[in-house]
């Protein structure tokens, strides 16, 4: 059973763009409902994510987001509500769930092992063993397999400034430990990528390349949530952007039919979003 | 492209001062230094007393350390995990006095007796692995009582009495017999410690657990969130180290020639000695399984080597102490390396 469709206003979105909103959404969350004891976690949210869209969460501390973000990816279970993949309800149980269902999740706290090297890192729990009986007898790793298509993997994101695959993760600078982790989310989520303050911890040169590697990802046709407190950056990356506001969305909008001003304005509740409000 | 990667390699290879490329080196290869530093301990106690490096005493400081060395293997993969275990000795202790009481007393065949010490280490580790992920314990703690239990239960159970090994089969002494190598000799013991560094050696930098290993040690947290099994590799971990405890039962066993419940009273600490003067971190993550080899072969040197020089033993004990915080701190300096 697919999932009721949402009212979605393409006038904002760029003529080249609109082609991705006909499609099925990738991922789609109807009603979604979460309790804390006494406290309201969530009170109800819809969202829709698209493959080849960038859809930014933004909130104030304690609308949501997070929590949202936690039953997106199977950190949390919801109460009630539906999830659904390509029109598929999913229930996930485990993160390791909604990663097996091609769901990839860049934590805050970046889940890298410094010890490790760059190849290791991006294949922490996802191993490759060799072929042959050097692989399935004496369970060797492919070593060499592995740090040719990490390499690749890096590549792709345009990341310049990696080189050696085999460098230990704690000689890297933050933006670059935040580029791995971005690495291995690219390169394992068939669907979806959710990223958690991505630019949060990183300086002006650095966010930037996080940005591009974010666009990239979009670029190569997966659907992208991006969780910010960083207006520029959400304005800069975002298609879409879902304003959250005490557990429910406040409206969605995008980045050519509202400016900053008025996005932290209905954020805040300083305003109010007027548009066909869903139902 | 060829701007950014030429912009790499100046921003890589910026002028480090010596002292730095010494530091790198050393993190990049942590056995280096317990290397380097087996290589001075022995040119250093030849030119006190030539006879140091002759091969009977070679042949014996092997048969010494080989103990030290195979414990150090379990206490190896647990302090990579950031444990300790302090009663690696004590079930090591517990499982030859089993092995022994059932081949003499019980007269259970010999190698069923050495399977059931084995089995015995194994059942050990596991109790550990279990205490510490179930209940969140601290290693330290579980591994501080069990110390006590297993060696006051080694100590009843054998009424605090060898067993010699003539009352017992002969396989089970048999790791204690040697052939000549040139004019070195090798007893079975030492065959065996070293089968078991190069397997585990294997199994740590060639698979999927060895990485996992690692990643528990160095951050349990992103491991988790990364897909790694936290809990059941802690517990896989106790209880090799615990099967390694119980190999090293039937080796005590041949090398003393009897079971005795005070075999090894230092064996608990000299195994994390071994381990730190190895170069393998107490914080975890971080170490290479052939650095306790060259530990374990440092502190025997030591011993062999003060007592050839006709030095009082006693200062044996005061150089490992010496050596065990030079060695923590410059683990602390290594970990402060930069890019």
């Amino acid at each position: 059973m697919s999932p009721a469709k949402l009212s979605l206003s393409v006038d904002a979105i760029p003529q080249e763009k609109r082609a991705i909103y006909d499609k099925e959404p990738i991922l789609a969350a109807r009603d979604l409902r979460i309790n804390f004891g006494r406290v309201v976690g969530l009170d109800g949210v819809n969202l829709d994510l698209y493959a080849g869209e960038v859809l930014a969460v933004i909130g104030d501390n304690g609308a949501g987001k997070s929590t949202l973000i936690k039953c997106l990816t199977g950190a949390y279970q919801h109460d009630s509500g539906q999830l659904y993949l390509n029109g598929q309800e999913v229930s996930f149980k485990r993160p390791q769930d909604a990663r097996e269902a091609g769901i990839e999740t860049v934590y805050q706290q970046l889940a890298v092992i410094p010890a490790l090297d760059i190849a290791s890192n991006l294949y922490l729990a996802r191993e490759e063993r060799r072929a042959g009986p050097l692989g399935s007898v004496l369970r060797m790793l492919d070593k060499k397999g592995m740090a040719k298509r990490a390499g690749a993997a890096v590549q792709e994101l345009g990341i310049q400034t990696i080189q050696n695959m085999g460098q230990a993760v704690e000689t890297l600078s933050g933006g670059q430990r935040q580029a791995v982790a971005v690495a291995r989310a690219a390169a394992f989520g068939s669907k979806v990528v959710v990223l958690d303050e991505p630019t949060a911890a990183l300086g002006v040169k650095e966010s930037g390349m996080v940005l591009n590697m974010i666009k990239q990802l979009r670029d190569n046709g997966l659907g992208v949530i991006l969780i910010s407190h960083n207006m520029p950056h959400v304005w800069e990356a975002a298609d879409r952007i879902h304003i959250q506001r005490l557990g429910g969305c406040a409206g969605v909008i995008t980045p050519t039919s509202h400016d900053m001003g008025e996005g932290v304005a209905i954020m805040t509740g300083a305003k109010k979003l007027v548009q066909d409000a869903p139902a | 492209m060829t701007s950014n990667s030429a912009a790499a390699a100046q921003y890589g290879g910026r002028q480090q001062s010596p002292i730095q490329r010494v530091q790198h080196l050393l993190h990049s290869y942590p056995f280096l230094s317990p290397a380097i530093l087996l290589i001075i301990t022995m040119a250093a106690f030849t030119a006190l007393n030539s006879r140091f490096a002759l091969p009977a005493n070679l042949s014996s400081l092997m048969e010494q350390a080989a103990i030290v060395a195979l414990l150090g293997v379990g206490q190896t993969l647990i302090i990579l995990t950031a444990g300790i275990d302090l009663s690696c000795g004590a079930i090591a202790i517990l499982s030859m006095m089993l092995m022994g009481t059932l081949a003499s007393t019980n007269g259970v065949p010999g190698p069923l007796a050495i399977i059931l010490g084995i089995l015995f280490g194994v059942a050990a580790g596991f109790v550990n692995g279990l205490l510490i992920t179930r209940l969140n314990l601290p290693p330290f703690i579980v591994t501080l009582g069990t110390l006590s239990v297993f060696t006051a239960v080694a100590l009843l159970y054998s009424g605090g009495s060898s067993i010699q090994g003539s009352k017992m089969p002969d396989i089970m002494t048999a790791l204690g017999n040697s052939f000549p190598v040139g004019s070195f000799r090798i007893s079975y013991g030492v065959i065996v410690v070293v089968l078991t560094y190069i397997v585990v050696g294997f199994v740590l930098s060639q698979t999927a657990w060895g990485r996992h290993v690692y990643a528990v040690g160095d951050d349990a947290e992103s491991a988790r969130l990364s897909g790694v099994p936290s809990k059941r590799i802690l517990i896989s971990v106790y209880t090799v180290a615990g099967l390694i405890y119980g190999i090293t039962a039937w080796v005590l066993i041949g090398r003393s020639g009897a079971a005795t419940p005070n075999a090894i009273p230092q064996g608990n600490l000299e195994s994390i000695t071994a381990v730190v003067i190895g170069g393998t971190s107490l914080f975890g993550g971080r170490g290479r399984l052939v650095g306790t080899l060259l530990g374990a072969l440092i502190v025997w040197s030591f011993s062999r080597g003060l007592s050839l020089a006709g030095v009082d033993q006693q200062w044996r004990l005061f150089a490992i102490g010496v050596l065990v915080i030079v060695a923590v701190s410059i683990d602390q300096w290594i970990r402060k390396v930069k890019a």
